[in-house]
């Protein structure tokens, strides 16, 4: 790939209930600390993308709501829909193709949504939706999948959830610090079995901002530009039925591409750090192995051996992940946003020392359908 | 290694347009443009490297329309993303499939843009777009603002109801040689003036339809233009302006700016003219297919466009000008007054404009066109556009 960088990131806190604020005064705070961030203002951005959902903001293009937020002003902008790795994709597009800077935000809030309603809006409006199916039903379908296809127990998913509850408190913007146990989370109440409360990501509001740039306009930001080294997205079929749920192979192919962009032939050796969208505690695993960063049906392995955690050998959401604070499609964004402060050494209380890969991942649709995958690295 | 490359469009499929596709599901209707764009470029699902969709999600009630549509679009087991934008969403469509490609990520992207709006209320998805406090109380939906515009511009010009009421019978008798067309007629201006009111001055006939239809449109890079019997169109530029958050921006800042009559579609033109090299409109695009939601537009927009004078649309389209046969045809395919299916509404104009640097328009050819403008209009007074070419653009624009 043509040298494009990550210049600057913005994140808001993410809480329960902005009630406080509007998406839109979200979005603003999260371009304007981008900006700060990369030492620049709305001036230096030629491009501008956004994302948002129009069943999360209830509201049709549901952008418009924040052009003035995001300092789109008399530029070209437009809209992804969907998780912020894919949007952030197409800003590196933009830029490869001869922009110079592109600024990229997403916003959610999950205290103004009807989640069961609305994830239940992706499934098939005639065969399917009566079943009342949704997120987190689906999600217990494919974790029942994962563990009965692997042997992967209940305690195997709950270490995630400690663990990266656990990581959480050293995050400044995480949701949800929790210093808990395996048996408080089997513990916890069942949602959908196999799934409990404790193995869910909490509903929450936030917004995050990138700024994209190439290799020269990348010189005059304020930070250590973080070099864009892959980016790979893949889509798996759409009826449950239709795939073997207990692995991705959307994720394989979106990891294939973007590690043949960055030169990575061995995951495990190469990547020092990753940050995976853990919606559910299961997930953690299965995208890790998706990731090849372990072989299938070894995530759990992994994770109990203490690697995956904050000092061990690849430590995964050193952030504490989304299942410590979800603002859905600003989810993906934060992985990218997390191994960028990593690569830079700004991730402060849970910097992980010397990341120079970083992997970060994201998803779309039920079950993780649709993948995205983006390799970072300090080097151009 | 990647680079930026120059992109030319090299397939085209589009469905027939109808008030209510009921033989086909929305997926399959997708299916339907696939299939065709596919065929026209010789290609199979195989070849096809990323795809970029786009509807209004609203419409027909679907989340995550990338995922859901899979088995239509072909994705299974490619890169798929989902553009949208409200009425711009197709023009959207075919700029982020353009930079898929300009990026040097992918060689063969193709973009779907599609609607059912049998299946959906449209005018109360619509309303859902304004502001929850400010507007949705007050002021919402398509046919008030676009009123307000109206006025406006009679107001400010003389033009008259008649004079809209030329561009209803303009396109839609374009719309004749289009067998693709939703409303074909050979109405006379007293026809539209006939018509009962919507909302003062805009009548029925003045207003666009509700169409099922969907269009896909295959882009290809540079080094992979001559694997397809099409002779590319080449996509010369592409600019845009998101201006309003709020539907009274447009009004109010027409007024503090001064002088700016569509902010969004001045600054976005004078950006592509300046990339393009654009000094005469009307003497150097040999055909334009623009997105006119309604009659006014006609007048209005050709201004903005830089095809006349301020004031200057009505006697623009009374010249002929924008006739077939005339100096710069507007809309042979009869344009959104006779289809607007909303999501491919703007991937439709691009078609069309590619069709005609192709020379492959059939009964609505445009006799040699070489230059071509395509826009989309919507949001709040937002305004994509796309110049495509028969001659290879001396270089990427970015």
């Amino acid at each position: 790939m043509d040298p494009v960088a990550v210049v600057g990131v913005g994140m808001t806190d993410i809480r329960r209930d902005r009630v406080e604020d509007t998406y839109a005064d979200l979005v603003y705070e999260a371009c304007q600390k981008a900006l700060d961030d990369a030492g620049m203002t709305a001036a230096d951005i030629d491009v501008v993308l956004t994302s948002s959902n129009d069943f999360f903001d209830g509201r049709t293009i549901s952008s418009m709501a924040v052009m003035d937020a995001c300092g789109s002003y008399d530029k070209n902008v437009s809209t992804v829909e969907g998780d912020g790795t894919f949007g952030a994709a197409h800003a590196v597009m933009r830029v490869l193709a001869g922009w110079g800077t592109c600024l990229f935000c997403v916003h959610h809030k999950g205290s103004e949504s009807v989640m069961p309603l609305i994830t239940n809006a992706m499934f098939d409006p005639i065969y399917e939706r009566f079943l009342g199916i949704e997120s987190i039903a689906s999600s217990a379908l494919q974790a029942r999948a994962y563990m009965d296809a692997f042997g992967v127990t209940e305690e195997d998913c709950a270490r995630v959830s400690v663990k990266n509850h656990g990581n959480a408190f050293k995050n400044p913007v995480a949701q949800l610090p929790l210093e808990i146990t395996v048996e408080d989370v089997m513990a916890s109440d069942y949602i959908a079995e196999p799934l409990k409360l404790l193995d869910c990501s909490p509903i929450s509001d936030g917004a995050s901002a990138v700024v994209i740039a190439n290799q020269e306009r990348a010189k005059g930001a304020a930070r250590k530009p973080v070099w864009v080294k892959g980016i790979g997205y893949n889509c798996d079929a759409f009826h449950l039925g239709d795939r073997d749920l207990s692995k991705s192979d959307a994720l394989v192919a979106a990891a294939k591409k973007a590690y043949k962009d960055a030169d990575i032939n061995d995951p495990p050796g190469q990547i020092d750090l990753a940050e995976v969208s853990d919606a559910f505690s299961y997930m953690e695993l299965m995208w890790l192995e998706g990731l090849g960063l372990c072989r299938a049906g070894e995530g759990a392995a992994l994770t109990a051996s203490a690697k995956t955690a904050l000092e061990g050998a690849l430590p995964v959401n050193a952030s504490g992940g989304c299942i410590s604070g979800n603002p859905v499609l600003v989810s993906g964004l934060n992985r990218i946003i997390e191994c960028v402060l990593q690569v830079r050494g700004d991730a402060g209380a849970h910097q992980v020392a010397g990341v120079k890969t970083a992997v970060a991942q994201g998803f779309n649709g039920p079950c993780g359908q649709s993948q995205c995958v983006w390799v970072l690295g300090g080097d151009a | 290694m990647m680079a930026a490359t120059r992109v030319g469009v090299v397939g085209v499929g589009m469905t027939v347009q109808r008030s209510t596709r009921r033989d086909v599901t929305g997926i399959e209707l997708i299916n339907e443009a696939v299939r065709a764009a596919l065929a026209d470029a010789g290609i199979k699902r195989k070849d096809i490297d990323a795809i970029v969709i786009g509807n209004m999600d609203h419409f027909e009630g679907i989340n995550y329309v990338d995922t859901w549509s899979v088995d239509g679009s072909g994705a299974l087991g490619k890169p798929i993303m989902k553009m949208t934008t409200g009425g711009t969403t197709g023009s959207t469509v075919a700029m982020g499939a353009y930079y898929h490609v300009a990026s040097g990520m992918f060689d063969r992207v193709l973009a779907i843009g599609w609607e059912k709006n049998s299946e959906s209320d449209t005018t109360g998805a619509i309303i859902t777009a304004f502001d929850p406090f400010w507007d949705r109380p007050t002021f919402a939906g398509a046919v008030a603002g676009l009123a307000l515009e109206a006025t406006l511009y009679m107001n400010e010009t003389g033009a008259t109801e008649e004079d809209a009421a030329y561009i209803a019978v303009r396109d839609r008798r374009h719309a004749l040689n289009n067998p693709y067309a939703h409303l074909r007629m050979d109405a006379k201006v007293e026809d539209i003036m006939a018509t009962p009111y919507l909302s003062w001055p805009i009548k029925l006939g003045d207003m666009c339809p509700r169409t099922d239809g969907a269009c896909a449109v295959l882009f290809a890079s540079e080094g992979a233009v001559d694997e397809f019997p099409n002779p590319p169109a080449w996509v010369h530029g592409v600019a845009d302006r998101h201006l309003w958050a709020y539907t009274s921006d447009p009004y109010v800042n027409q007024k503090v700016v001064g002088g700016t009559w569509f902010p969004a579609m001045e600054r976005a033109t004078a950006e592509l003219y300046e990339k393009v090299g654009i000094t005469d409109a009307l003497k150097q695009f040999d055909v334009a297919e623009l997105y006119l939601p309604y009659s006014f537009a006609g007048l209005r927009y050709m201004e903005s466009l830089g095809f006349c004078e301020r004031g200057g649309g009505p006697a623009l389209v009374h010249s002929g000008a924008t006739d077939m046969g005339g100096e710069c045809p507007v809309n042979p395919s009869g344009g959104v007054m006779s289809s607007n299916a909303i999501g491919a509404t703007g991937l439709l104009r691009v078609a069309e404009a590619a069709l005609q640097v192709q020379s492959r328009a059939g009964d609505r050819q445009v006799p040699g066109a070489a230059l071509a403008l395509a826009t989309g209009f919507g949001g709040c007074y937002w305004s994509d556009e796309l110049v495509l070419g028969k001659e290879k653009p001396d270089k990427v624009r970015g």
